[in-house]
C-alpha cells in the first residue's frame, strides 16, 4: 500500500479526533483498530518506526496503542 | 358483504381520517369515517356505483354525474362522489329514476366516442365500457353531428379532430377518445405535482393539453405515468399494451431502481412482461411511480444483455464463450491458485446494492466463510457509508428514523444535498403535496433544485453554499440554535446526555461558528443562516432529508453527524413527521448495508472483532471466521496495485465507471489476476475481467429489497431467467465449486438463515412478507410488527450523543490552476452508471452528460450554450457539451457521470470521508475551456473498450 495515501488517510482521522474533547490518539487508535486492515495497520506502524514523517502527532502518539497486525499480514 | 372486497379495488374517493359515521346504503349498515364520501362508503359495503370522473387516488370533482344516487331526505339525484356522508343517511345506489338518469349521462358521453371498442387498445381494460354495460346503455340516439373523434365528416376534414401525440416513447394520447373526465390533469397535479397538464377550452372546445397545447415532450411532463394510470378510456396508453395488448396476470414486485423501493404490478402476458403498474397497497410509494420504474424495464430483454458465460486468459485477449460449468471451474480454480499461493487476504468480493438482501448475504459469506476473509465492500462505500458511521456513532444505528409516510406530518423540511425530484421522483412528489398543504422547505444545496419551483406552495429558503462547506454550514445552524435558545431542553434532558450536550453547545456558541463568519466561506448569507435555524427549531416537527450532497464530501461523516445533532437538540426524533432520513440512492443499498458486505462489520452491523458476533456466524457456518477488518475498495485497488490484492469477484456494479479517480480503478484492475464480473451487461469494469458470469434482471428472480425505509419488500419473479440462473444461485455455484457445499434450493431459506443471526431480522421470514406484504426492520420479539419510526422511546445505543463538528476545509481547492469547483449527481431519466436505463428510450431526455456553467463563467471562457468544452481537474479530462444555466451558482460546475462516453469520474480525485473513504464526488477543482473533441482519455479508452470487448466467434 502506497504509504503517502495512508498517511492522508492517518491525519484526517487524527484531524477529526483533536477536535473532540479527551485525548486524541486514543481515538484515532480505536478507528484505526475498527477500520484499517492487518497490512494497513502494518504499513502505517513501519513508517511510524521510520521516523513518521508527514504524520500528525495524535496518529504517531496512537501507534503504541494499534492493534499489532497478526504475523500472517505483517509480511504483506 | 364485505368479505368479498379484494384489495387494490378502486374504491372511487380517498380514504379519510374522523369520527365513525353510521349510515345504511341500499339497507346495508355501514360505518366509515367522517369525510368518507357516500362512493367510497358504498364501494367499502361492496357496492360499486358506477363512476367515470373518480378514482381514490384524486380528490373527487362531481364532473360526470355518474355516480348519482338518492338519499332520504334530500332533494334531487346528488354526486355520490362529492357528497361526504352524515349520522344515519339512507342512500339508494340503484332506482328507475336514476338508472335513467345514468343512462342519459352515459348516452351523451358516447355521442363523442367512437365506437371502435374491438381494435381499441383498451378493450377490455376500459372504464368507459364496463359504464355502458353497468348503466345498460343499449342505444345512442343522438344523430351524427359536432364531435371530436372523426378525422372527416361528410368528404370535410374534422376542425374538431386532432391527431395522436406520440412524442412520448412510452405512451400516446389519443385525444379522439377523451371524455375530458379530468383525472390526468388531476394525478398531474395531486400525485405528481407537475402540473403539466392542463384543460383549454369551455364547454365542447374543452380539450386535455400538455403546457401550452404542445406535445408532451415539449411539455413540463416528467413521464412518471400517472396521467396514463388515472385514464379510464385509451386517451392515454401505454405504448406496451398498444403493442402487445392487454396483461392476463399480475405479480406484485419492487422497483429494482432508487431506494425509494416502490411497488408495482408486474402485469404479464405469459413471460411477457407488458407493463409495470404501481401498487397502490405499496406503502413506500402509495401508488405512485417515476418514468425509471414505471416504463424504464426495457434493458431487461436488450439485446446488449450477455447471457453465456465467457472466459479468457489475458484481458487482452477476446473472450470465449462457454458453458456454465467450465466458466465456474476456470474461476474457481484461479481462485484456488491464488489463495494457495498468498491467502485468503488476496481474495476479495464487492456485493452489489442492485441484488436482493439473500444474494448480497452469500457474497459476503462467500467472502467470510468461503474465501476466509473480511476483504468485502459493497457501493455503499461511495454513497452512504457516512450515514452508517454518522447515525451509528450518535443514535445507535445505521439507518434513518422514519417512514416515507412520516412526510404527511412534516411542517418544516430540510432538504439538503439532495435532489430529490431527479433522485427520489417518488417520494418528492409526497413531499410537494405535503409542500402544497403548507409545510415549510429550506433546501442547503449548492444548486437551485427543482424542488424550489413546487408549483403553490409558499416560499422556499434556499442556502446556495459552496461545495465542500456542508459542516460550517451546519454548525453555524447549530450555533443560532444554541445562542438564541431554541433548543429542546426536556428533550435533551430526557433523551440524550446532558453532559455531552453542553460541551457541544459551548463548541457551537464559539464566534467562529456564527453565521456571520461562517457567511465568508459558504458564501451563504447569515441571515438565511439564521432564518433557517429559526423555521426548523420553530416547527412543530421538523424533518431532515438528505443525499449523497452530504455524504460523498471528505468531511460527509462529520456532516451526518451535525445532523443528526440537530435533531437531537430540537427534539425532532421519536414521532411521525420528524427524524433523519437519509435518502437511499440504490433499491437495496440499505439491505447490502444491513447484509454485512461492509470489511469491518457482520451482518447486523456487528463488528467483527466482536467475539460473541463472530460465534453466532461460526456456530451456523461451521468455519471460523476471521477477526481483522477487511479492505475498503479503494484500498483492494490500492493493494492490488502492490501486488497483495490478486482476486475479486464483483456482482451487479460497475467499479470502473462509478468509482472516483478512473485511472486509479483501472490501474488497480488490471494489476489483478482474476477479475470476475458478474453482471446484466459487458460492463465498462468487464474490460479488465477474466470470468464473465452472466446476472439476471429483478423480473427473474425471488428476493427481498429493503428501502431508505427500512422496509423490507419482497421481489418475485415472474419469468425465468435468460441467463439461466438467477445471482444467487450463480454465487452459489462457485461457492460450492470451492467446496463449500451450500444446498439452498430458494432464497426463502437464505432469508431464514439471515434471520436466525441477525437480532434486527428475527421476525422476518417468507410467509409474513407474503401474509403483510412488507416489514420495517427491526423486527424480532421486542418488535413483531416491525418499527415504522425508529428511537421512538430512547435511542438504540441509550442516550442520543452529541458530537463535535469542527469544520475542516478539503484539501480540494479551487485555485487558479482550477478555479471552479466541480459537483456531480443524476438525472431523473437515468440512473448512476447508466447501464440499464441507457438502453431503454429515457435516452430521449438525456442523450448525453452535459456540463451545467453559469453564465458568468461561460461568458468569460467564451463557452456557449451547446458548445464542446474540456473538463479538466488535476487527476484528468474529459471533454463533454456546456449548458448555461443559472441553477448553478457562479464558481459552481455541475454533471451526471450516466455515460460511459463521458466519463465524469475521470476528473473525480481520490480525497475521500475521513471515517469510512466515500469518496469526494461533490468537490472537485476544474477548469473549463473551449474544445474541439474528446479528451486523450476519451480516445485511449474508446479504443481499449472495444478491443477488450470483443467476443471471439463460437467454433463451429
Amino acid at each position: 500500500m502506497r504509504d503517502e495515501k495512508l498517511i492522508r488517510m492517518a491525519n484526517q482521522i487524527a484531524a477529526f479526533f483533536v477536535s473532540q474533547p479527551g485525548t486524541a490518539s486514543e481515538g484515532v487508535a480505536a478507528h484505526i483498530n475498527d477500520n484499517w486492515s492487518p497490512p494497513m495497520r502494518a504499513a502505517l506502524l513501519a513508517h511510524v518506526a521510520g521516523g513518521g514523517a508527514g504524520l500528525a502527532l495524535a496518529v504517531v502518539e496512537a501507534a503504541p496503542r494499534l492493534r499489532p497486525p497478526p504475523a500472517r499480514a505483517a509480511k504483506a | 358483504m364485505k368479505d368479498f372486497i379484494l384489495p387494490g379495488r378502486d374504491m372511487g374517493t380517498p380514504a379519510r381520517k374522523g369520527a365513525p359515521v353510521s349510515l345504511t346504503i341500499d339497507g346495508f349498515a355501514i360505518t366509515v369515517p367522517a369525510g368518507t364520501s357516500v362512493m367510497r362508503a358504498a364501494a367499502e359495503a361492496g357496492i360499486r356505483i358506477p363512476k367515470l370522473c373518480a378514482t381514490d387516488s384524486l380528490e373527487p370533482i362531481g364532473a360526470c354525474r355518474l355516480c348519482a344516487v338518492e338519499i332520504a331526505g334530500q332533494r334531487g339525484t346528488p354526486a355520490s362522489c362529492t357528497t361526504p356522508v352524515a349520522p344515519g343517511m339512507v342512500v339508494h345506489t340503484q332506482t328507475e329514476a336514476l338508472a335513467r338518469l345514468r343512462r342519459g349521462v352515459m348516452e351523451l358521453t358516447i355521442s363523442d366516442h367512437p365506437l371502435d371498442c374491438l381494435t381499441c387498445a383498451a378493450n377490455g381494460d376500459c372504464e368507459l365500457q364496463d359504464m355502458a354495460g353497468a348503466v345498460g346503455l343499449r342505444e345512442v340516439r343522438y344523430a351524427p353531428g359536432a364531435n371530436h373523434f372523426a378525422q372527416r365528416a361528410a368528404e370535410v376534414a374534422n376542425p374538431e379532430w386532432r391527431p395522436k401525440d406520440a412524442s412520448n416513447p412510452y405512451f400516446t394520447y389519443d385525444p379522439a377518445k377523451c371524455i375530458v373526465c379530468m383525472r390526468c390533469v388531476r394525478a398531474c397535479e395531486e400525485v405528481q405535482g407537475t402540473f403539466a397538464l392542463t384543460i383549454d377550452g369551455r364547454g365542447f372546445a374543452s380539450r386535455v393539453v400538455a403546457g401550452q397545447d404542445v406535445p408532451f415532450m415539449a411539455s413540463d411532463c416528467v413521464s412518471c405515468g400517472a396521467c396514463v394510470q388515472a385514464c379510464p378510456t385509451a386517451t392515454l396508453q401505454e405504448n406496451s399494451v398498444i403493442a402487445i395488448g392487454t396483461p392476463e396476470r399480475s405479480v406484485i414486485t419492487t422497483c429494482a431502481y432508487c431506494g425509494v423501493g416502490c411497488s408495482f404490478e408486474a402485469q404479464m402476458r405469459g413471460d411477457t412482461l407488458v407493463r409495470m403498474v404501481p401498487w397502490k397497497e405499496g406503502k413506500a410509494n402509495r401508488g405512485h411511480s417515476c418514468v425509471k420504474g414505471r416504463f424504464a424495464w426495457g434493458y431487461a430483454q436488450h439485446q446488449d444483455r450477455i447471457l453465456k458465460p465467457m472466459v479468457r486468459e489475458a484481458i487482452t485477449d477476446a473472450w470465449r464463450e462457454v458453458g456454465w460449468e467450465e466458466a465456474i471451474g476456470f474461476a474457481a480454480a484461479r481462485l484456488s491458485a491464488i489463495r494457495a499461493e498468498s491467502g485468503p487476504d488476496a481474495l476479495g468480493v464487492i456485493t452489489s446494492s442492485r441484488c436482493t438482501n439473500e444474494e448480497t448475504f452469500l457474497v459476503q459469506k462467500l467472502a467470510r466463510a468461503v474465501f476466509g476473509t473480511n476483504n468485502t465492500d459493497t457501493c455503499a462505500r461511495v454513497c452512504h457509508s457516512p450515514t452508517g458511521y454518522g447515525l451509528k456513532q450518535t443514535f445507535g444505528t445505521s439507518a434513518g428514523t422514519q417512514d416515507f409516510d412520516s412526510v404527511e406530518a412534516v411542517d418544516c423540511a430540510v432538504v439538503i444535498g439532495a435532489n430529490p425530484t431527479d433522485g427520489h421522483p417518488v417520494f418528492a412528489s409526497r413531499l410537494r403535496r405535503r409542500l402544497r398543504q403548507g409545510a415549510g422547505l429550506i433546501v442547503i444545496d449548492p444548486r437551485r433544485i427543482d424542488l424550489l419551483d413546487t408549483p403553490h406552495m409558499g416560499e422556499g429558503l434556499h442556502l446556495a453554499l459552496r461545495p465542500g462547506t456542508n459542516v460550517a454550514v451546519l454548525t453555524a445552524l447549530a450555533h443560532v440554535i444554541v445562542t438564541e435558545r431554541l433548543y429542546d431542553e426536556a428533550f435533551i434532558r430526557a433523551r440524550c446526555d446532558w453532559d455531552e450536550f453542553a460541551d457541544y453547545m459551548e463548541f457551537a456558541a464559539r464566534p467562529e461558528h456564527a453565521p456571520e463568519v461562517v457567511e465568508a466561506l459558504s458564501g451563504v448569507p447569515a441571515a438565511n443562516i439564521r432564518a433557517a435555524a429559526r423555521a426548523y427549531a420553530a416547527a412543530a416537527n421538523g424533518a431532515i432529508y438528505y443525499g449523497l450532497g452530504v455524504t460523498e464530501h471528505s468531511q460527509g461523516s462529520t456532516t451526518v453527524m451535525a445532523i443528526a445533532n440537530l435533531a437531537m437538540m430540537t427534539g425532532n426524533i421519536g414521532r411521525p413527521g420528524v427524524g433523519v432520513n437519509p435518502l437511499r440512492g440504490q433499491n437495496n443499498v440499505q439491505g447490502s448495508c444491513d447484509m454485512g458486505s461492509f470489511p469491518h462489520e457482520l451482518p447486523g452491523y456487528r463488528h467483527v472483532s466482536d467475539p460473541a458476533a463472530r460465534g453466532v456466524f461460526e456456530a451456523a457456518w461451521g468455519v471460523s471466521l476471521s477477526p481483522e477488518p477487511g479492505l475498503r475498495i479503494p484500498n483492494m485497488l490500492d493493494a492490488a496495485q502492490s501486488g497483495q490484492f490478486r482476486a475479486i469477484y464483483i456482482q451487479g456494479e460497475d467499479i470502473l465507471q462509478s468509482d472516483p479517480d478512473t485511472r486509479h480503478v483501472a490501474a488497480g484492475l488490471a494489476a489483478m489476476e482474476c477479475v470476475i464480473v458478474h453482471d446484466l451487461f459487458l460492463n465498462e469494469t468487464a474490460a479488465y475481467a477474466h470470468v464473465f458470469l452472466p446476472g439476471s434482471t429483478f423480473l427473474e428472480k425471488d428476493g427481498t429489497f429493503t428501502n431508505a425505509e427500512r422496509r423490507i419488500n419482497r421481489v418475485r419473479r415472474v419469468m425465468a431467467p435468460k441467463n439461466g440462473f438467477a445471482d444467487w444461485e450463480v454465487t452459489q455455484l462457485l461457492a460450492n465449486a470451492l467446496g463449500a457445499g451450500w444446498a439452498y434450493s430458494h432464497p426463502s431459506q437464505v432469508m431464514d438463515e439471515i434471520a436466525a443471526t441477525t437480532p434486527g431480522f428475527a421476525g422476518v421470514n417468507y410467509p409474513m412478507l407474503e401474509a403483510r406484504g412488507s416489514v420495517q426492520w427491526p423486527c424480532n420479539d421486542a418488535a413483531p410488527e416491525g418499527s415504522p419510526i425508529m428511537h421512538v422511546d430512547g435511542f438504540v445505543r441509550g442516550r442520543g450523543r452529541f458530537i463535535r463538528t469542527e469544520y475542516i476545509a478539503t484539501d480540494e481547492r479551487s485555485g487558479p490552476r482550477f478555479p471552479l469547483l466541480l459537483t456531480t449527481g443524476r438525472v431523473l431519466s437515468q440512473y448512476n452508471v447508466g447501464a440499464q436505463t441507457r438502453r431503454t428510450e429515457n435516452t430521449a431526455w438525456h442523450a448525453e452528460d452535459v456540463l451545467e456553467i453559469h453564465p458568468h463563467d461561460a461568458e468569460v471562457r467564451g463557452v456557449k450554450h451547446g458548445d464542446l468544452v474540456r473538463l479538466a481537474s488535476r487527476v484528468g479530462e474529459t471533454s463533454l457539451r456546456a449548458e448555461v444555466t443559472e441553477r448553478v451558482a457562479p464558481g459552481v460546475v455541475y454533471t451526471t457521470f450516466h455515460h460511459p462516453g463521458t466519463q465524469a469520474n475521470v476528473v473525480t480525485t481520490d480525497n475521500s470521508d475521513w471515517a469510512t473513504n466515500c469518496p469526494e464526488y461533490k468537490v472537485t477543482a476544474v477548469q473549463v475551456s473551449a474544445s474541439n473533441g474528446p479528451s486523450e482519455w476519451q480516445s485511449d479508452y474508446a479504443a481499449l473498450i472495444s478491443l477488450q470487448r470483443r467476443i471471439a466467434p463460437a467454433a463451429e
